[in-house]
């Protein structure tokens, strides 16, 4: 690959991704109107769609305002942090054979690795706002996405071991008979329910719930620094479903249409399916969500790697 | 579990279900009669105006937004020599309507009243009348009340009994 | 890859240097963080990715996240900045600073002495870093593994929660506690009355 391919590949993922998190936020309020018997923005341009440049153009020209209590420095650079970590995962994801920005041989550890550095926006957003809300939402965020991320990992580790590599292209060849989520169901749904968590969506959204705690960690956030939260979180929901695609749908292969085209409609299926919980779920409590993490998930998770660990082992043997 | 399930997909299939949205300005909201929009001050069915300047609406608002001034014409026949409604202060409670003896001022389901400037949602007389009887068409107040106002003689109203003859001692 | 390794060298040490010096705690911690990820970056330029990740998700991502949790609740304000600065005098880190800088010099002096082409880089991949942990020192990794049962066993034992009687009247009688403390709070009002 010529190093200027490279560059386009760069390019057009980066731009791709943005329009992306960019178009999601009218998607989103759309596909929740419909949900809730609704009609939705429709007003400005074709089906509503200039509804983002507005948005867009309302964010840029809101005051940026620094509240004067906060600690200045970290209060710039937590949003910065979202975007980024989010951002560097999707360099591992294989769109389509031959697009990949970067083909890693430890894949799946690095994106672990970017999750677990994105919590740090949270924590630090919360903290350096100086306001009791924001330091409540800063303090679940911490809790909720380091738990999470030990079974996000765990639950990954099933496909790791059927594979037998940390490629993410290697795991999308190992599909090419089975998709894992049939060998997989239950690493499937665990990643599913970390990824929400780890992402702080409805309904796992405790980290900045409105009704109790305002905005939570990005209560003290306005103008483009809030709209770098706003875009990290619709980055973090199509990269979990990017993953979720990669690891258990068997990314961008299919029949009759090109790869590309199948890895955006498995994508784009699971990322409806974020915004159909959204619209369905209520949100647990906080203690209700720890507890299902560590004395359900944990459990649960552990028994799918033992098992999966002895059959891969069996099958090996049989061979 | 199976209830997270079932709710998840109850909510798929409001996707299937008719739109509660009503698009409104190309598509208007149906009102009822006795919804509570803008007062108007409404006519008798002779075309007289039926206000007699009690100021019982302006004593029953909560809000104190009418004021008005009371003047009589050459028969002692009672009218509002100016009536005016703030409808940035009015709260469209209605109590104006219930308090008013003469039907005159009502409240009739129209809400379009925005306006750019505060100053124009000060109503005049001349805004608030209308050539119309508003909910009680056929209603003149003084062809029922027992009094002489140069309409009618007393005791010739409709459903009227004749006065009583005070200086009688007959039944 | 030695230009690359130098210059996460250099940040690492320039991070762990600012660690030091920061008064601010969670400046300092983020620091530390920065510290991390640049040792991460040597061991992918050494040729272990497998170590570099996990140390990217263990102690950037997990650790030094408590760390920060810790600070976050403990709330500590102007005051214990002050305190830093004032237990940051030359008194204390002249002694410890002149001994390391006597480590170093003979650290300089064997990078010197011994040729600098010796390191020999080879990728050490996961299947590796596995087959080391699970054959080799098979032994090794059972006993961390119970030692860290024991800290899970502590920490579920200091953190388990302790049924409070918020209220005679709300105690179940079977349970034996339960039913002693109700007498004992049956007990101690008569006494004083009489």
């Amino acid at each position: 690959m010529t190093v200027m391919q490279h560059v386009w590949i760069v390019l057009g993922v980066l731009f791709v991704l943005l329009n992306i998190a960019a178009g999601l936020i009218w998607l989103e309020r759309r596909m929740l109107a419909l949900w809730q018997d609704r009609l939705g923005p429709n007003r400005a341009g074709p089906f509503g769609l200039f509804i983002v440049l507005a948005d867009t153009l309302k964010l840029f020209f809101k005051e940026d305002w620094i509240p004067p209590f906060a600690d200045k420095k970290i209060f710039v650079i937590a949003p910065a942090i979202v975007v980024a970590s989010v951002l560097m995962t999707f360099v591992i994801i294989p769109f389509a054979p031959h697009i990949v920005v970067a083909d890693l041989n430890v894949g799946i550890l690095f994106f672990l690795a970017m999750s677990s550095l994105g919590v740090y926006s949270i924590v630090l957003g919360g903290w350096a706002s100086n306001n009791k809300y924001s330091l409540l939402g800063a303090l679940r965020g911490a809790s909720q996405m380091i738990s999470y991320e030990v079974f996000m990992g765990l639950s990954l580790m099933g496909v790791v071991m059927l594979t037998g590599s940390f490629n993410l292209g290697d795991i999308v060849a190992a599909q090419h008979k089975v998709w894992y989520v049939f060998t997989q169901p239950l690493g499937f749904v665990i990643f599913l329910i970390a990824g929400i968590a780890e992402t702080h969506r409805l309904p796992f959204d405790i980290p900045e719930a409105e009704s109790e705690l305002v905005a939570g960690f990005h209560a003290e956030y306005s103008g483009m620094k809030f709209g770098m939260f706003f875009i990290g979180e619709y980055l973090g929901v199509t990269m979990i479903s990017a993953m979720t695609v990669v690891l258990f749908f068997g990314g961008w292969s299919g029949p009759f249409l090109p790869p590309l085209l199948w890895f955006t409609i498995k994508t784009f299926a699971f990322i409806m399916l974020f915004i159909l919980l959204r619209a369905s779920l209520p949100r647990p409590r906080y203690d209700q969500l720890m507890e299902y993490g560590w004395k359900v998930l944990l459990p649960l998770v552990l028994i799918n790697l033992m098992a999966t660990g002895a059959i891969a082992l069996w099958l090996r043997g049989s061979h | 579990m199976f209830s997270h399930f079932r709710t998840i997909w109850l909510t798929f299939l409001h996707m299937f279900r008719k739109r509660a949205t009503i698009e409104y300005p190309e598509e208007k909201v149906p009102l009822h009669p006795r919804w509570r929009g803008r007062i108007v001050l409404t006519q008798d069915p002779d075309g007289g105006e039926r206000c007699v300047a009690c100021y019982l609406c302006a004593a029953a608002c909560p809000v104190d937004c009418i004021a008005l001034q009371a003047t009589e014409d050459e028969n002692g026949r009672r009218y509002p020599d100016f009536f005016r409604i703030n409808f940035s202060r009015c709260i469209y409670c209605g109590f104006c309507e219930e308090a008013c003896p003469t039907y005159a001022i009502q409240l009739i389901p129209d809400f379009e009243m925005a306006e750019y400037n505060r100053q124009n949602l000060v109503f005049e007389k001349e805004d608030l009348s209308i050539k119309s009887q508003g909910k009680y068409p056929g209603y003149n107040f003084y062809k029922v009340a027992g009094m002489d106002a140069g309409v009618k003689q007393k005791g010739h109203g409709e459903n009227e009994e004749a006065p009583v003859d005070i200086h009688s001692l007959l039944p | 890859m030695n230009l690359l390794f130098y210059i996460s060298s250099a940040i690492a040490i320039i991070a762990t240097f600012m660690v030091i010096t920061r008064y601010h705690p969670i400046h300092a911690l983020l620091y530390l963080v920065a510290s991390f990820l640049s040792v991460a970056m040597i061991f992918l330029s050494l040729g272990a990715p497998f170590i570099a990740a996990l140390e990217v998700i263990i102690y950037a991502g997990a650790i030094m996240v408590l760390f920060i949790f810790v600070v976050m609740m403990l709330n500590l304000g102007d005051d214990t900045a002050k305190q830093e600065k004032q237990w940051l005098t030359a008194k204390v880190w002249l002694g410890p600073s002149v001994l390391v800088v006597i480590l170093l010099g003979e650290l300089i002096w064997l990078i010197l002495k011994g040729n600098p082409s010796s390191v020999e880089i080879s990728v050490v991949d996961a299947r590796k870093v596995s087959a080391a942990l699970y054959g080799k020192y098979v032994v090794a990794v059972e006993m961390i593994g119970f030692l860290l049962m024991a800290g899970i066993v502590g920490a579920a034992h200091i953190g388990k929660h302790h049924r409070k009687l918020t209220h005679r009247f709300l105690a179940e009688p079977q349970n034996g506690n339960g039913a002693d403390a109700i007498q004992e709070i049956q007990k101690e009002p008569l006494e004083t009355v009489n």
